[in-house]
């Protein structure tokens, strides 16, 4: 197994002194080269669980290691796209995406030559020399998937990165994702609350359950021989997710809306004219 | 300016005291021709150059201290607000007995003036880089002095830059009411020199060439930074 966690259990210190347990007994594997999705209500520590994987947050307990390492801080084998894309305002998009290389200390000129190869991966050659003020959302989304795919990392950690983005974008983004995804043979830990984007991007799914963040279920994507999945499947397996998830959402809602707060409504069916669907 | 030169010819008050604006015109022409008003500008900006340097560099330090350790912000951090409220003029009596009536005691001053703004804005600048840099830079392998001069510094430009701002402003006034009490030249001193003379005509020469070097100093020198940073990171 390629990244391994067991046990994994992080508590933040609260306001009032208490701690809180955010993640509980966190334990699951991610081949080499598996696109992986966590799924799960807002609040239930997935994004936790990426920083842990990142080494940017520490685990109160429990191991991850990566092909037998154990993880102690960020290094650039693991990088993070974030909801935010996170460029830096005062560098033009070709300097954003040197800034890692530079840091391994790669000679410039190949540093920018890498850079230019991989902002043509994400059609963005042209703006070289913008700065990230003058780009659209999406534009920015795929400078900072570049700025993270140029540094050949392990492991590619996506935290909800297509969240901010409007609908066409998102789509467009999800099929260069896994373009990129399937030319470049990177691992993906995914996350994200769209059971859908989950669904249609990943081999495999991790659905959260919340307070304390627990894993709920794990699903495994059937893929037709090309790497596409047919509609029926995707339809059913995201029915099935929704289920799972169903009882989750309502906690949350609970908590959020109040006691009174119905998830699900009647069972009994009713159509709005208010008879029962012939005139009686 | 037609109000002014009409106000002072009817006026009963003699002219030495209220003069007209063609006087004074004529004053700040000789003055400048003769070098004694040119003379006290070199000597003036040069002062305020130097304690103005001096400053910043101090400010930028303090300020990164601030903001990396806690023990300081919690000791020094609450000093340098108390120390901001007091007005940099107050210092003189104290800067005379330490370093005697002349040029140190000036810029101490002018230093003492534009530390501690310059201070409170690098540690505001530095405390508000949105952590996502800050992580971004972190998963990139960045830290210690890099992740400083490549994500922190940079990232606080525009707070910087509104710190050197005031900075001059508060060193510019420092140095005047500096010069104006202590000896060794200056426009301050030229003040001083006029009032002594009874020559308000070259007081009013004097006034008006500080409202020139502070307007040219704010609107050519600090706005267009500003412009510029902004434009770049398309704040504006």
């Amino acid at each position: 197994m390629y990244l391994t966690l067991d046990g994994v259990e992080k508590k933040f210190q609260s306001n009032t002194n208490n701690e809180v347990k955010v993640l509980d007994d966190i334990s699951f594997e991610v081949e080499k080269g598996q696109f992986v999705s966590i799924v799960g209500p807002s609040g239930c520590g997935k994004s936790t669980l990426l920083y842990l994987v990142s080494g940017l947050e520490k685990a109160s307990k429990g191991k991850i290691e990566i092909s037998g390492e154990q993880v102690t801080k960020p290094g650039p084998d693991r990088v993070v796209v974030f909801q935010e894309d996170g460029l830096f305002p005062w560098l033009n998009v070709l300097d954003n995406v040197t800034y890692g290389l530079l840091l391994k200390k790669m000679p410039k000129k190949e540093a920018e030559a890498k850079a230019t190869e991989m902002l043509k991966l994400v059609h963005l050659s042209n703006y070289a020399d913008s700065y990230p003020h003058q780009l659209s959302g999406g534009m920015k989304h795929r400078v900072a998937i570049a700025r993270a795919l140029v540094m050949d990392p392990d492991i590619l950690l996506m935290d909800e990165p297509f969240a901010a983005l409007d609908e066409q974008t998102r789509m467009a983004l999800h099929n260069e994702l896994l373009e990129i995804w399937r030319k470049t043979k990177v691992t993906v830990l995914f996350v994200t609350h769209n059971i859908r984007e989950a669904v249609l991007l990943s081999q495999k799914i991790i659905v959260m359950a919340t307070r304390p963040g627990k894993i709920k279920a794990t699903y495994h994507v059937q893929t037709t021989q090309d790497g596409y999945t047919p509609d029926s499947v995707t339809l059913d397996l995201e029915q099935k997710i929704l289920a799972t998830l169903e009882e989750e959402m309502e906690k949350v809602l609970k908590e959020e809306l109040g006691d009174d707060y119905n998830f699900k409504k009647s069972d009994i069916h009713r159509d709005t004219n208010g008879d029962m669907g012939s005139g009686i | 300016m037609v109000i002014w030169e009409v106000a002072s010819r009817l006026s009963t008050v003699p002219t030495f005291m209220f003069p007209g604006v063609l006087q004074v015109l004529e004053t700040l022409f000789n003055g400048i021709i003769n070098g004694q008003i040119t003379g006290a500008i070199f000597q003036s900006i040069g002062r305020l150059l130097v304690g103005f340097t001096i400053a910043v560099i101090v400010g930028l330090i303090l300020g990164y201290l601030i903001w990396r350790y806690k023990l300081v912000d919690d000791t020094l951090g609450f000093l340098v607000v108390a120390l901001q409220s007091i007005p940099s003029i107050v210092w003189l009596p104290l800067a005379i007995v330490w370093f005697g009536l002349g040029e140190t005691a000036i810029l101490f001053v002018v230093t003492i003036g534009a530390t501690w703004t310059m201070t409170m804005n690098t540690t505001s600048g530095f405390k508000n880089v949105p952590t996502l840099y800050q992580r971004v830079a972190r998963t990139y392998g960045s830290s210690g002095f890099h992740l400083l001069r490549t994500v922190i510094i940079p990232a606080s430009i525009p707070q910087i830059i509104s710190g050197l701002r005031l900075a001059w402003a508060f060193s510019w006034r420092a140095l005047m009411a500096g010069e104006l009490l202590g000896a060794g030249g200056g426009l301050g001193h030229l003040l001083e020199t006029g009032r002594s003379l009874g020559q308000m005509d070259l007081v009013i020469s004097v006034m008006i060439i500080i409202a020139i070097i502070g307007t040219i100093m704010d609107n050519v020198v600090f706005t267009r930074l500003e412009k510029n940073v902004q434009k770049k990171w398309g704040l504006s």
